[in-house]
C-alpha cells in the first residue's frame, strides 16, 4: 500500500495544490536519509487514507524541493504544516504519533 | 488476581519495550505494547550502528528498529499508540491513564519510557530550536551543507556525530567543557583523523543569539575569556534526561536525576512493576542492553504472573 495514498508534492506545485487549495493540507516535509521521517510515513499513509476528501495530506522531499523548506525556514525534519485557507494553522517537528495528528487534523476536517 | 485488561502492559517502545514485547508474545501473555510516538524511541535517530552483534556491516537505526519491531510483531505483539499522563498502581493492578481520558489496567508493567536529549539551559536555546539549535544530527545535518557547524559535548554520541557532520559541513567544531574526550577511543580516533573536524577545549556555550534565526554564540573558556563566534548551527549533544515526569518515583524508586532505580531482575519497589532501558539508574546506555534489560524484565513479569515471585 506505500505510496497509494499519498502524493508528493514538488516545489513547482505547492502553491497551487496547497496555498490555493479549497481544502485543508498537511505537509509532511522529508528526507530519505532521516530516520524518523521513515517511521511516520505508515502513520501518514494511514491518515491519508482516513482523512480522504476532508483534508490532503501530501509529503515534500526537502532534499529535491529546497524552496518551499527554505520559504517557512525548515532546519529540521520531520516537521508537519497544516494549512488552511493558504495559512498556516498548525505545525510539529519530530517522531510524533497518530493520536497527536489526528488531534491537529481534527482542527480542520 | 484482579480483572485487568491485560496480563503485561509495556510503557514504550524503544529497544528495551520491543524486546520485552518479543519475550512476553512468545511466552503467550496477554500483553500490550503502548507507545506515544512510533516505535523506536531515540535509536531512530541514530545513523549507524556498528556494536550490535549480529550486523557485521553495521545498520541504521531505524532498520535496527523495524527489525526488531517486526520481530515481535511475527509473535502477535499488540501495540497502541497513545500518551499516559498518570500511573496508579497497587499489588493486584495497575492502571494507566491516557491524554485521551481512556484507561488501561494491567497486572505487571514494564517502564521502557526512554529518557531524551538533555538541554544546556542557556539564554536563547529554546527560542531557536529548529531554527539553527539542533539535539539530532542525523534529522538536521544535511539543512547545514556546506556552513560550519558548532557540536557541544564529548561523550559518543558528540563525538560520532561530529564524524558524520562533515558528510555536509564545511567544517565541524566540537565545543568541550574539559580538555580531554569521554568517547570511545575508536570514536576519537575517527574524529581526531578527520581534517574537518576541529576542537576548542575548556570551553561553555554560555548563549545564542539572533534575530530570526541563529547568528552567532557566545563562548567561556575555563580561564575566564569570553568570546563571540558567528554560527549558524549549533548541535547540543550532552547526554539524556529520563522521561519520567508523569512517573511516581518516590513509590518506584528513583534516583536524585529522575531514573528508575530497580534490582537486577529489573524490578522497582511496586511487586509486578518492572523498568528497563535509559529510564533506569545505570552507567552504560547502549542499545545492546536496553534490549537486555527488556528481556530480563519480560521474564521478571512472568514470575510474578506465575506468583512465583
Amino acid at each position: 500500500m506505500a505510496g497509494e495514498n499519498v502524493k508528493h508534492l514538488t516545489d513547482a506545485e505547492f502553491e497551487e495544490y496547497v496555498l490555493k487549495s479549497d481544502l485543508p493540507s498537511l505537509v509532511d516535509f522529508w528526507a530519505p536519509w532521516c530516520g524518523p521521517c521513515k517511521a511516520i510515513g505508515p502513520v501518514i499513509e494511514e491518515l491519508a487514507g482516513d482523512y480522504s476528501g476532508k483534508v490532503q495530506i501530501v509529503k515534500m522531499n526537502v532534499d529535491d524541493n529546497p524552496t518551499t523548506p527554505g520559504k517557512y525556514s525548515i532546519r529540521a525534519i520531520p516537521t508537519l504544516i497544516l494549512f488552511k485557507g493558504g495559512e498556516i494553522v498548525d505545525q510539529v517537528t519530530g517522531a510524533v504519533g497518530k493520536t497527536q495528528l489526528v488531534t491537529m487534523l481534527n482542527k480542520v476536517a | 488476581m484482579a480483572n485487568t485488561d491485560y496480563q503485561l502492559i509495556i510503557l514504550g517502545g524503544g529497544p528495551a519495550g520491543l524486546t520485552a514485547g518479543l519475550y512476553a508474545a512468545r511466552d503467550r501473555l496477554n500483553a500490550l505494547l503502548v507507545e506515544k510516538g512510533v516505535v523506536g524511541g531515540q535509536v531512530l535517530v541514530t545513523d549507524w550502528i556498528d556494536n550490535y552483534p549480529g550486523f557485521p556491516d553495521g545498520l541504521s537505526g531505524f532498520d535496527l528498529v523495524e527489525k526488531m519491531s517486526a520481530q515481535a510483531k511475527r509473535f502477535g505483539l499488540e501495540t497502541k499508540n497513545g500518551n499516559v499522563v498518570k500511573l496508579e498502581l497497587s499489588q493486584t493492578q495497575k492502571k494507566l491513564i491516557l491524554e485521551s481520558g481512556e484507561e488501561l489496567t494491567s497486572q505487571a508493567l514494564i517502564i521502557c519510557t526512554g529518557a531524551r536529549p538533555n538541554k544546556l539551559g542557556i539564554p536563547g536555546e529554546d527560542k531557536f530550536t529548529g531554527k539553527g539549535v539542533s539535539y539530532c544530527a542525523t534529522c538536521d545535518g544535511p539543512f547545514y551543507r556546506d556552513e560550519e557547524i558548532f557540536i557541544v559535548g564529548g561523550g559518543d554520541t558528540a563525538v560520532q556525530e561530529a564524524d558524520f557532520l562533515t558528510k555536509f559541513a564545511s567544517k565541524v567544531t566540537v565545543i568541550h567543557r574539559r580538555d580531554t574526550l569521554r568517547a570511545t577511543k575508536v570514536l576519537q580516533e575517527k574524529a581526531f583523523a578527520n581534517e574537518r573536524v576541529d576542537f576548542i577545549w575548556d570551553a561553555n556555550v554560555i548563549a545564542i543569539e539572533g534575530d530570526r534565526e541563529v547568528e552567532r554564540i557566545r563562548l567561556r573558556h575555563n580561564n575566564g575569556e569570553e568570546k563571540e563566534i558567528a554560527a549558524r548551527g549549533i548541535f547540543i549533544l550532552i547526554g539524556t534526561i529520563p522521561n519520567s515526569e508523569f512517573l511516581p518515583l518516590q513509590l518506584l524508586g528513583g534516583d536524585d536525576r529522575g531514573f528508575i532505580i530497580t534490582d537486577d531482575e529489573m524490578r522497582t519497589k511496586v511487586p509486578g512493576v518492572m523498568a528497563a532501558g535509559d529510564i533506569r539508574s545505570k552507567t552504560v546506555r547502549q542499545v545492546i542492553n536496553g534490549a537486555g534489560e527488556g528481556a530480563v524484565a519480560a521474564i521478571a513479569a512472568e514470575h510474578f504472573l506465575s506468583g512465583l515471585d
